[in-house]
């Protein structure tokens, strides 16, 4: 079976989706003995990611094992994570 | 766990056993090409290089030069200059001297033109293809192979499925003891920090800091904000969120273990695991580059698809994706996009892309080696 989405990390508290996802499917991601099971509160586009588990305001967005930005907003698991609810610690420069 | 090479006089380790006739600039390089292909048993290098350098620039041709001719894959190598240039063999041949590389060297100025050099270098190649006969596989342990690590023609993929299975190649081949090296600094941008909390010393990471801000500041030089316009407004659209997710999506592919040198291009590291190269993203000079920097061989990933070998060394093709796959099979070495497919794991590819590593050390051809691909070119900064 193709899976929906990919877990690129076990530190990650984000999945990033392999096709187009919709709101209300359930997507279970797994690496290395770690499974995780999260239900999707928004349509997630392919290639962009979901909380898998709830991100607090100013708290690290974690894929690859690191800090790919910091949360702006308060994240709760199967949200889409993106530039509106996320910023690079190095700033942006197209804004 | 062991692979199946060669140990060389020069204490060097080698996966491939070439005869290199390998031109000291472009003046001579069709005669060197002409010479290798009378010989059955050689391998030429035709490059850019060889006049017109001056300071830092010259030493690095230098230096690459000499990685190439004096590698563990080569047995052997054949000079061919023209006789005037910058890079004068006797530049090349003073270092291969102080490791015992064997070595001859022609001048098309002073060995009878064309057909003279041909005919010198044919008989002087044709020996050293016998001398090499002579060499034989024994057991070596990982912990003395380098790996090269590389991506090129990139998709969104890339850092999804072939990027962060290399990473577990990476991480493995290290925890065996080896060494992997991987590059291309002005991708690394706005991935300073999280690189250099990664170096195993301060200075390590003052290291990552000054390649990375030197990169940048040579693209700001030539008129070129790259850090301003990153991620771009499509970046954005296929879903990253930030320089740094876009930045680890390559860099992933070095896997998770501390960062513990940086080497400038062609530059050969004192330490083991996992390496920087400071060097550029253009895919044919930093394998050059990488080689010379000792790496044994190079597995590259691609989505949008890439033929390239190199003269001297196997480098493993890596699709991101089953389309790709689908196009270009004869030329890919592992499809990473069976991750995509649900018939395999990060893991899964990881182990295999590893096999394959160990396999093509111990003498198996890649594609790119049984399809004949040896491109092959050397980085340099300026000519006067």
């Amino acid at each position: 079976m193709k899976p929906k989405a990919i877990l690129i990390d076990t530190k990650d508290n984000v999945a990033t989706a392999f096709q187009e996802l919709a709101k209300g499917e359930t997507v279970t991601v797994s690496l290395a003995g770690t499974e995780v099971t999260t239900v999707l509160t928004q349509d997630i586009p392919f290639g962009h990611k979901f909380a898998l588990s709830a991100i607090g305001l100013h708290e690290p967005v974690v894929k690859y094992g690191e800090t790919i930005g910091l949360a702006t907003d308060s994240i709760l698991a199967g949200r889409h994570v993106h530039v509106h609810n996320m910023e690079s610690q190095k700033g942006r420069g197209d804004k | 766990m062991d692979f199946q090479g060669y140990r060389r006089k020069t204490g060097k380790v080698g996966i491939r056993n070439h005869v290199l006739v390998f031109p000291t600039i472009v003046c001579s390089s069709e005669v060197a090409r002409m010479i290798s292909e009378k010989v059955p048993g050689t391998v030429y290098a035709i490059h850019g290089a060889g006049c017109g350098h001056i300071g830092d620039d010259k030493e690095k041709v230098i230096r690459t030069m000499v990685g190439i001719c004096g590698h563990g894959n080569v047995a052997g190598v054949l000079l061919v200059g023209n006789g005037c240039e910058v890079i004068q063999p006797d530049l090349i041949t003073a270092e291969l001297d102080k490791i015992g590389q064997r070595y001859e060297v022609v001048i098309v100025q002073e060995d009878g033109g064309t057909p003279g050099c041909i005919e010198k270098g044919t008989k002087l190649a044709q020996q050293m293809v016998e001398e090499a006969k002579r060499a034989k596989r024994e057991s070596i342990p990982l912990s003395e192979l380098m790996l090269g690590l590389e991506c090129g023609g990139s998709d969104a993929f890339s850092g999804l499925t072939a990027n962060p299975s290399l990473g577990i190649t990476a991480d493995k081949l290290i925890a065996e003891g080896g060494t992997a090296i991987f590059s291309e600094t002005t991708e690394m941008l706005g991935c300073e920090h999280v690189l250099a909390r990664r170096a195993t010393d301060e200075q390590v990471a003052q290291d990552i800091y000054d390649a990375i801000s030197a990169a940048e500041a040579r693209a700001m030089s030539g008129g070129e904000d790259i850090r301003g316009t990153q991620p771009s407004p499509g970046n954005i659209k296929g879903g990253l969120s930030s320089i740094e997710e876009k930045s680890l999506g390559c860099i992933r592919k070095g896997g998770g273990t501390p960062i513990m040198q940086v080497v400038k291009y062609s530059e050969h590291p004192e330490r083991k695991g996992l390496i920087i190269m400071d060097a550029t993203a253009a895919d044919v000079m930093n394998d050059t580059g990488l080689l010379a920097s000792g790496c044994h061989l190079i597995v590259f990933t691609t989505g949008r698809g890439t033929p390239v070998g190199s003269p001297i060394a196997p480098v493993l093709k890596v699709s991101t994706n089953s389309v790709l796959y689908g196009k270009m099979k004869p030329n890919i070495d592992v499809n990473a996009g069976v991750i995509v497919d649900g018939e395999g794991t990060l893991e899964s590819v990881g182990q295999q892309i590893f096999d394959e590593v160990v396999a093509a050390a111990s003498g198996k051809l890649c594609r790119a080696e049984a399809l004949g691909h040896r491109e092959f070119d050397i980085h340099f900064d300026m000519l006067v």
